[in-house]
């Protein structure tokens, strides 16, 4: 096939991150050549801030260098302006004459600074903050002058202003607003973040226009006068008023301009063979100046590029997340609020805290804070979902506690940490590391970081900390937040609610078919999907739906939980803790014929042994059959234990028998698959032995019945169960227990524990379906019955399944002959 | 069976046949070599890796299979079944060998099984 030729003017991140996602879409399909003004390859704009302060290098700073354009078959002229386009015959002609023919054409011109229109804007001196260029000068500024005003008290100026401090000048911050950063900032905060400007020493004219830059005896800047006719002495002055989406270009070639470039959903302006993304574009009435909306347009821009043509950018909500100078700052939405609105805040002046969110019908729609902004993201999330906040209204400003309880030392707060604190306990990861691989491989994503150095990747109680640190060393260009809407992985757009939809709907019977159903990208998706895509058909279409054991992880194919060394680890079930003389012989005798090296009591009250080969398993699990004991699903995203007191049988405070409803329990929800897995306990009284308080089912007797707590959780994050409800019977608590469970089954997404479940759904929801409706509540219970008839045990199926199926033969290891 | 009996030039082995590997999954073979995971996957390609992840030796023949990757039961590397490289930004490498189907069986070449090349 013959290569299409694409052309992209302009070398910055929004336009170089588009290539990258269509090289990883469809490297062949075109030819590409790139014209950048600069002299540069494409490099990290945000972080030119550490650059100026004196924090990083510039080789530190580029994402893409020479070489990968090369490697790429990339044609780059560097240092090239684009003056010309004919679209008719659509060829683009350089400064220096040089022309390149296009197909499709790429604008990605991004912004220019907005220089003030004042006598003496073009004084040697006077500079704006835009790229390597500026930066050099206000550095080699710094390095002779004294008196540095910085013209514009945004972001950009007030990183100038920090930067300029730090290597020594004296600045001043002028601004027109009554606050700084009025944009990002409320007037509280503004004040708040000024005065701790000011105790690091900067200046700042609030309310001042400039009206002349004077010339000194040396033909440069000398001085900065203002309407009021006051003026100040300026041997440097950085024009940081604003950015304007670069729109020279396309105005020219009679593209039709707003603010910006004007696109549709597919990035393409009025002309379809010409697309524009990042700071020069437009999209339904939006120049997006942040790089999260930037890259979100590359990704579906690419999209189109290659032919694929399914996706759509409908615009983004941003936050702003930054680090000013050791301050933290953050604000997401309409944070001003209105009539309509209402104020929750938390002011500290003491701690320098101040957090306010922003509330309309019990939904957040903005929220503004300083000092203290671990919990921004998840305002953030709480704003793009619209998720009711009417049940955690009360606690909202204290924050969602998203840090996990151990592994980082009990640290919260990211900022301060030094470079040698260890952030990510499960696998070693010091703060240090995860900020050289931010800025050494140029990281934007969580996801990015997890797959560079493993930090929160594996029980992921520190997400919230690497999340911050993201943000403190990225600054404004990080998009905090996964809404409810991500996808599931990379093989799909969907995410998991859409799936769950879709297979309902579309009566899906096994994950395959979902795939295809759902035109998944991949052939056979990946290890995080498929699992995902099993579980929903089985769970949505009981009996009906095929199972495929290549779809689950291997303790759920092998119904034991493999151990570092390929071994796996058997657990019988004991039902509520309970055994008998017989069992523990079987158990003992089966431990001996097999050599177990290791057994141990587990936290769920049973037995544990541990170091069984895989061939052994079938064999194990046909002993342990032979004494009638099961398999205890020890493996499993399903059912694991109801753990028991003593209770009312033997102990002498026990009110209820727990150790028989626990078995009760045990015995209805056997086999039960589910979104994670499930734990149970049974206490016979408030001293509560069983410590139901942290069960995903808790269930506490009282002498007048039965306590019922649900979606608490003992692991990476402690979290107490909440109180459902409180019933008289056994068989109450069966139909009430059962049908939460079910109603996790149904609407919980893969490997979302209880906790997390209600936590997104809200304990209001889950009420209002099991206590409001007793009618909704019996069909659950109902359906939590039907799908789990007939359960079989695992291991006596496996043992007893026809040897001839592939399937069962997984078991045997082959030899070679010859 | 004698010394004599296993000599194969070409350093071919059979192994079993090719539907007792079920489609994406694997099996593992022992060989005087160690343990060597054969896999198929959803287009009958079928692949032989020695069964240890580059990572902590994790047997991959345990894993989940998905196109052209194997993804490590352990700690979810992600291994290329055509290479035995890890995929980026992980960095390691699993020792392949090479494996063919034939008249629906599959075979694996192992030089070092074979007594002449081992002679």
């Amino acid at each position: 096939m013959q290569k299409q030729k694409l052309v992209m003017i302009g070398n910055g991140m929004a336009g170089v991150r588009t290539l990258e996602e269509l090289l990883k879409l469809d490297p062949e399909r075109y030819d590409i050549t790139v014209f950048g003004a600069e002299p540069h390859g494409n490099y990290n704009r945000i972080l030119l801030s550490p650059v100026l302060s004196g924090e990083m290098r510039l080789p530190e700073i580029m994402l893409n260098d020479l070489d990968w354009y090369r490697d790429n078959g990339i044609t780059l002229h560097a240092g090239r302006k684009v003056v010309a386009v004919d679209r008719r015959r659509r060829v683009v002609r350089a400064d220096d004459g040089t022309e390149a023919t296009y197909d499709r054409l790429l604008l990605a011109t991004g912004s220019n600074p907005f220089i003030l229109p004042v006598p003496g804007k073009d004084l040697p001196g006077v500079l704006a903050y835009r790229d390597i260029a500026d930066t050099e000068s206000m550095i080699e500024a710094a390095r002779v002058h004294r008196h540095a005003v910085v013209i514009g008290a945004g972001l950009l100026g007030l990183e100038a202003a920090n930067g300029l401090a730090l290597r020594g000048m004296d600045v001043t911050v002028v601004h027109v607003g009554e606050w700084i950063m009025e944009r990002q900032l409320d007037r509280v905060a503004g004040g708040m973040l000024q005065l701790a400007l000011e105790a690091k020493g900067m200046k700042f004219l609030l309310q001042h226009h400039t009206s002349e830059l004077v010339q000194g005896e040396s033909g440069r800047v000398a001085a900065v006068r203002f309407k009021d006719g006051i003026s100040i002495p300026a041997d440097l002055v950085v024009m940081a008023a604003g950015i304007r989406p670069n729109t020279d270009l396309a105005r020219q070639i009679g593209l039709q301009c707003n603010r910006g470039v004007l696109v549709s959903d597919t990035l393409q302006t009025f002309d379809p063979a010409i697309y524009a993304v990042g700071e020069c574009a437009e999209h339904r009435g939006v120049a997006y100046g942040l790089v999260a909306p930037l890259f979100e347009q590359a990704k579906v821009c690419a999209n189109h590029l290659a032919h694929f043509g399914i996706g759509r950018y409908t615009g983004s909500v941003t936050s702003t997340k930054l680090k000013v100078t050791g301050i933290d700052v953050f604000s997401a939405g309409n944070f001003e609020g209105g009539d309509d609105t209402e104020d929750i805040v938390l002011h500290d002046p003491g701690l320098g805290v101040y957090k306010r969110v922003v509330v309309r019908d019990n939904r957040v729609v903005g929220a503004v804070m300083i000092g203290d902004t671990a919990d921004g993201s998840w305002y953030f999330k709480l704003l793009k979902d619209q998720q009711d906040i009417h049940p955690i209204r009360d606690h909202l400003l204290f924050g969602q506690n998203g840090l996990g309880d151990v592994g980082h030392k009990g640290e919260t707060l990211a900022a301060n940490l030094p470079d040698e604190a260890e952030v990510c306990g499960c696998n070693g990861v010091c703060k240090g590391a995860i900020v050289k691989a931010i800025k050494g491989n140029g990281l934007f994503t969580l996801d990015d970081v997890r797959k560079h150095t493993k930090a929160s990747s594996s029980c992921g109680s520190c997400t919230g900390l690497v999340e911050q640190i993201l943000a403190s060393t990225l600054g404004g260009a990080y998009q905090t937040a996964q809404s409810k809407d991500k996808p599931v992985c990379g093989c799909t757009d969907h995410s998991h609610g859409d799936v769950r939809a879709a297979i309902k709907a579309q009566h899906l019977l096994s994950a395959l078919q979902a795939m295809k159903a759902l035109q998944w990208k991949t052939p056979s998706g990946c290890a995080t999907c498929r699992p995902a895509l099993n579980y929903y058909c089985l769970s949505t279409w009981p009996h009906e739906a095929t199972d495929d054991p290549q779809s689950r992880f291997i303790n759920e194919r092998a119904h034991a939980n493999i151990q570092k060394d390929g071994t796996y680890s058997v657990v019988p079930r004991m039902w509520g803790g309970l055994t008998t003389p017989g069992e523990l012989r079987a158990i003992a005798d089966a431990a001996e014929k097999y050599a177990v090296p290791t057994i141990k009591v587990t936290g769920g009250q049973r037995i544990d042994l541990l170091g069984i080969r895989k061939d052994d398993l079938p064999k194990i699990w046909a002993d342990l059959n032979a004494a009638g004991m099961v398999s205890g699903h020890a493996y499993g995203k399903s059912i694991r234990t109801v753990k028991t007191c003593v209770g009312a049988e033997h102990c002498r405070f026990g009110t209820q028998r727990s150790m028989d409803l626990g078995v009760k329990l045990e015995k209805m929800l056997f086999d039960m698959y589910s979104p994670h897995k499930v734990k149970l306990a049974v206490s016979g009284c408030p001293r509560n032995c069983a410590e139901a308080g942290i069960k995903d089912v808790g269930v506490i007797g009282v002498d007048s019945g039965y306590e019922i707590y649900v979606a608490g959780n003992g692991g990476i994050k402690t979290e107490v169960a909440q109180f459902l409800v409180k019933v008289k019977s056994d068989e109450e608590v069966m139909e009430y227990s059962g049908a939460f469970l079910q109603l996790y089954r149904e609407e919980g997404w893969y490997l979302e524990r209880t906790c997390h479940y209600v936590e997104r759904v809200g304990l209001d929801h889950v009420k209002a379906e099991i206590l409001e409706h007793a009618e909704r509540r019996r069909e659950l219970f109902e359906r939590l019955l039907a799908s789990l008839r007939g359960a079989k045990d695992p291991w006596a199926e496996r043992v007893e399944a026809e040897r001839a199926t592939a399937l069962a033969r997984e078991f045997e290891t082959l030899e070679v002959s010859a | 069976m004698s010394a004599h009996d296993l000599i194969d030039t070409t350093g071919w082995h059979p192994i079993c046949a090719l539907d007792a590997i079920p489609v994406l999954g694997a099996r593992v073979v022992r060989t005087p070599d160690g343990d060597v995971a054969i896999f198929r996957n959803e287009a009958d390609q079928i692949f032989a890796l020695r069964d240890a992840c580059p990572h902590k030796q994790g047997p991959l023949s345990q894993g989940i299979v998905h196109g052209q990757t194997v993804t490590c039961p352990l700690h979810a590397w992600k291994i290329d079944l055509a290479c035995g490289e890890a995929i980026a930004p992980d960095q390691g490498c699993t020792p392949t060998y090479p494996v063919r189907v034939q008249d629906g069986h599959v075979h694996l070449h192992l030089v070092s099984l074979s007594p002449v090349a081992g002679s």
